[in-house]
């Protein structure tokens, strides 16, 4: 791993969901690091833990939701042990959130520039003056035209609002930038100009972003980095493109032959059999074994630890604890092939 | 920074979970009773505030139909002095013309329970009717039906029920429940119209017309049954109207003296200066009587709402597991942190 | 102004010239939200069509029409020789109803709460008479929810929607539109809202049903990509006008129209680096509401000219399976009719 210090370092983190008829555990495991400037992306079906964990490192989801173990450090922060008064300086100033639904959390009956300068002045000192140049100056690098500062978010389409939502989050210049699913709602002309934006944004900046999507190939595009969570547990860590080339997990090789792609050769897609488990009573040994086609003997019984593989990467997957590199990728088109040769016979 | 995120995601996928798992009917006091009650009844049994409701209206409705039997004979007959206070022969004294105030209590819920169901009943029947065709036809059907309702709706109640009783008399039951009805049914109707308007631009009911359904059974058949809760609601909402406005004009006088009910016997009463002289026994009763059962109509409302919300659902059984894992929120509202660190 | 191609099957319902205005505005200011401008397709026998577009186009409206969920302002819906808009005026007969049949996009809207799988599947099959009472249809609507994937059948007959997942309840979805035996399926974003790793499994049930039972599909949806993946041709629309139809390879490989163009290029890519992407235009939403006459391409277009302010174009044939509406190919070889007002 790289020598440069983690801006964010995730160790072990579990969170549960208190419930009447036992603890759901809806993250187990999680481990992670985010390096100044890198773009991490978190996937998963839905249900998977993956906004429960974003929700849990800025601490904001509340009771059923505990922290149950592990620790999450920003910088040399240790979140978990933070106040009330001390979160509401790290959520924001250190680490900010733009999510799906944010385009329509905005107060309806106030205008954008207004709801933008009360969040900054909530966390810094600046003259009502200061606050509206800043915010003219924000809404101008989201891509809005600042003269558009007295307007109120049903006049702006739901891109701009989007935009809107970016610059607040942007305004005191976190460090970190938590998205989940921040374009889902939005075409996909817009979502790629907002992407771009953003994009151009971080390289101007250099924040850090951890982006949560079930959009797999904007995610690939996007990231540098990316973990595959399943159940609650990182399955799968590698940089995106490896990811995307070479997955190693089955269930990550699953994800990447789920949705066509409009550029280069068309290629044979295989979805994922049956559904994700239920967290009340996830099954014995690997998670994913009974989805998965190449599941042998100690799948079902115990599970996998998270493995080091060469090439900066790890994947939870006994097929990959031997000594050689164990070729997913072939073993799932064998597999597939042969299912279909059986249904072709039937 | 609380501007932008929502403390408590509750719909999110894990707790939708956590609510479902509640419904399961053979956790809850369900199981003993599903042997002999109708299915539809099961989602009052998973309420204690719903149960608390239920036996109160039991005992009245017994008490109402065992009238005859615990209390023979004719409530109105002069059996003793008047003002007598309670004893034993005559367990809640006697009113100012003599008559037995127990009696006439039990045989009072008879009349005032009846008037309140009936104009329940109608009320609901009118406002789904009305509502739903307002909801479901829109355009001039809709223009004018919530023309009327509107109408009904701004004209303040008990004055409009004065001037009616008045005019139309409510010595008969029919009227009296025409007059209830007539000044009660418009807000069920605007209730049930919004729901209509939005349940219909589901697209179950777009694959219902797909399919090849037509129009009035979509309402009946695939409409109505997604407001059952809302509708039960009303009649609840509507009974308790009842029971109140009828007691009040029985009280100013416009009902019929000679019948026998709580709102008569408070009129009586009054009458009979029960009030002024301190004879508590003559009003207390009715009084109470009126608030229990409007209470037992609002707890087993509350028990609905309980059922039918799955966030209070799931808030109870939230709360004792948390407090079984010693979690302490201590009113903070960030995510709360277990920390079960065994060396450090 | 769909392609011509001897070769494939019969049409079997041919959409021509659909338009379709909302009223929009108070009573002082009323104006016309525009959905729909000559819309027209072909939908062959065994074949799938593809209206892809961003929320705007017109796509599920144009979808909805064709259900006679919403009635078309203007414009002709032919169906087993007759235009059923003129023949069948107030609502779908029986008839046309068991012959088209919709999936739509929300599998947590479309199924009703209230009811069972069993009851949904035998109304269905009640309506139009395809099972008798009793055992008959019991074992018809087993055999409709095997069909559909969902076996065994005693795990899903007595469930309620609430109790199954998105993918299951839309194949339910699928199950209760076959169990009319329809020729055609409108099917409106059917995997959208699904998670990625439910939605191929959707596409292959289509893409099976297709085979088995030589449905055709009319198949709506904002992803180029799975239309490429699951239609034979592909129709782009803008604003409410079709602007663009090839085979779907063929229009993913050339696309003509400048729209079609900036669409394609806004796909994410997973093996492009970012930061990579070609600069453009900002973007807007199209104008709907009385909109300027022209091409409603034109204030977005980087290669705009005065005439597509003026005029928007009929379909220029570029070749026997591609058109295109847009003055840089020529002014197209048919000719529109006005859309009425």
């Amino acid at each position: 791993m790289s020598q440069v210090q983690p801006i964010l370092d995730v160790h072990d983190l579990r969170v549960e969901y208190m419930s009447p008829s036992g603890p759901v555990v809806a993250a187990d495991n999680v481990s992670f690091r985010i390096h100044p400037g890198e773009v991490y992306g978190l996937a998963g079906e839905s249900g998977c833990g993956k906004s429960t964990v974003a929700l849990a490192l800025l601490r904001v989801l509340g009771p059923p939701a505990v922290i149950t173990g592990g620790q999450v450090f920003f910088n040399d922060t240790d979140v978990l042990r933070l106040d009330d008064r001390e979160l509401e300086q790290y959520r924001w100033r250190d680490v900010a959130m733009v999510f799906q639904s944010a385009m329509n959390s905005l107060n309806p009956v106030m205008k954008i520039g207004d709801q933008i300068i009360d969040a900054l002045q909530a966390h810094e000192q600046v003259s009502a003056r200061g606050a509206r140049e800043r915010v003219r100056e924000l809404l101008q690098i989201v891509g809005i035209d600042p003269s558009r500062i007295d307007a109120y978010p049903h006049e702006l389409s739901g891109g701009m609002r989007q935009r809107a939502v970016i610059a607040m989050a942007l305004a005191l210049n976190p460090p970190l930038l938590i998205m989940d699913e921040p374009t889902t709602a939005l075409d996909v002309v817009v979502q790629q100009e907002i992407m771009q934006q953003l994009s151009d944004l971080k390289s101007q900046f250099g924040f850090s972003v951890l982006f949560i999507t079930h959009d797999l190939s904007l995610l690939v595009e996007f990231s540098d980095r990316i973990g595959i969570m399943y159940a609650g547990e990182i399955v799968e860590e590698a940089p995106a493109k490896e990811l995307f080339k070479d997955p190693k997990h089955p269930y990550t090789f699953g994800l990447m032959h789920s949705f066509p792609l409009v550029h280069g050769p068309r290629r044979a897609l295989t979805g994922i059999p049956g559904a994700p488990p239920n967290l009340l009573d996830p099954p014995a040994g690997c998670r994913f074994h009974d989805r998965c086609a190449l599941a042998f003997a100690p799948c079902p019984v115990q599970r996998p630890p998270l493995i080091q593989l060469p090439g900066d990467r790890q994947v939870a997957c006994f097929l990959h604890d031997g000594v050689h590199d164990f070729d997913t990728s072939a073993a799932m088109q064998a597999r597939i092939a042969e299912a279909e040769l059986v249904g072709a016979r039937r | 920074m609380s501007l932008q995120i929502p403390v408590l995601e509750l719909e999110s996928e894990e707790v939708r979970e956590i609510g479902q798992d509640l419904q399961g009917p053979e956790q809850s006091r369900w199981a003993g009773i599903r042997a002999w009650a109708p299915s539809w009844l099961a989602p009052l049994f998973h309420s204690k505030k719903a149960i608390v409701g239920m036996v109160i209206l039991l005992a009245y409705i017994a008490l109402a139909m065992l009238a005859p039997v615990i209390s023979p004979g004719d409530p109105k007959a002069f059996v003793a002095r008047p003002h007598q206070p309670p004893s034993s022969a005559h367990w809640l004294g006697t009113t100012g013309l003599g008559r037995d105030v127990w009696a006439q209590t039990i045989w009072g819920a008879r009349f005032t329970l009846e008037i309140g169901f009936l104009v329940g009943i109608a009320t609901t029947v009118v406002g789904c009717v009305v509502g739903m065709s307002a909801g479901y036809f829109r355009g001039r059907i809709d223009d004018v039906l919530s023309l009327f309702m509107n109408v009904f709706l701004i004209i303040p109640t008990i004055p409009l029920l004065v001037v009616l009783a008045a005019f139309v008399g409510s010595k008969d039951l029919f009227y009296f429940v025409a007059v209830l009805t007539l000044t009660g049914w418009a807000w069920p109707a605007r209730v049930i119209r919004s729901q209509t308007l939005s349940l219909r631009e589901k697209d179950f009911v777009a694959a219902s017309v797909v399919v090849g359904e037509k129009g009035w059974r979509i309402i009946f058949r695939e409409i109505l049954p997604n407001m059952l809760s809302i509708i039960v609601a009303s009649f609840i909402g509507s009974t308790i109207f009842a029971i109140g406005a009828q007691a009040a004009l029985e009280f100013l006088g416009l009902g019929n003296p000679g019948r026998v009910s709580w709102g008569t016997n408070l009129y009586w009463a009054q009458n009979d200066a029960g009030l002024l002289t301190g004879a508590w026994w003559t009003f207390v009763p009715a009084g109470v009587c009126i608030a229990l059962v409007a209470f037992a109509f609002a707890m087993i409302n509350y028990g609905i709402d309980e059922i039918t919300n799955p966030r209070l659902r799931a808030r109870s059984g939230i709360d004792k597991a948390l407090k079984e894992r010693k979690v302490k929120t201590g009113g903070t509202r960030a995510t709360p942190v277990l920390q079960q660190r065994s060396a450090s | 102004m769909t392609v011509q191609d001897p070769q494939t099957g019969e049409v079997l319902l041919s959409v021509r010239n659909i338009t379709k205005y909302f009223p929009v505005g108070a009573m002082f200011d009323r104006m016309q939200l525009r959905a729909l401008s000559n819309v027209s397709f072909d939908l062959k026998r065994g074949r799938v069509l593809a209206l892809v577009g961003e929320s705007g186009s017109g796509k599920s409206t144009a979808a909805r029409c064709v259900a006679r969920l919403i009635e078309p302002s203007g414009g002709e819906i032919w169906y087993r020789g007759q235009n059923i808009l003129q023949t069948e005026k107030k609502s779908a007969s029986l008839a046309y109803r068991g012959d088209v049949q919709m999936i739509f996009q929300d599998p947590f809207g479309s199924l009703n709460p209230v009811k069972t799988i069993d009851h949904t599947l035998r109304r269905s099959l009640q309506i139009h008479k395809k099972a008798h009472r009793g055992k008959d249809a019991t074992a018809k609507v087993r055999s409709l929810l095997d069909s559909v994937g969902l076996a065994p059948a005693e795990q899903f007959i007595d469930k309620y929607p609430y109790e199954l997942s998105g993918g299951q309840r839309q194949r339910v979805s699928f199950a209760r539109a076959l169990a009319v035996e329809p020729e055609v399926i409108l099917a409106d974003e059917p995997v959208s809202m699904l998670d990625v790793s439910i939605r191929m499994g959707i596409l292959n049930l289509m893409e099976r049903l297709k085979e088995d039972r030589g449905l055709s599909y009319l198949y709506i949806t904002h992803d180029l990509a799975s239309a490429r993946y699951f239609a034979d041709e592909t129709t782009v629309m803008y604003g409410g006008q079709m602007v663009e139809g090839a085979e779907s390879e063929e229009l993913v490989g050339h696309p003509a129209h400048p729209y079609t163009q900036r669409l394609l290029d806004a796909v994410p890519d997973p093996l492009a680096e970012h930061g990579q992407r070609s600069e453009h235009q900002r973007w807007e939403p199209p104008v709907l509401v009385d909109p300027p006459p022209g091409c409603p391409f034109a204030p977005r277009c980087p290669y705009v000219m005065p005439v597509c302010r003026e005029v928007m174009p009929g379909p220029t044939h570029l070749n026997d399976h591609h058109w295109v509406r847009c003055h840089l190919h020529g002014p197209g070889d048919t000719v529109v009719p006005m859309a009425a007002d």
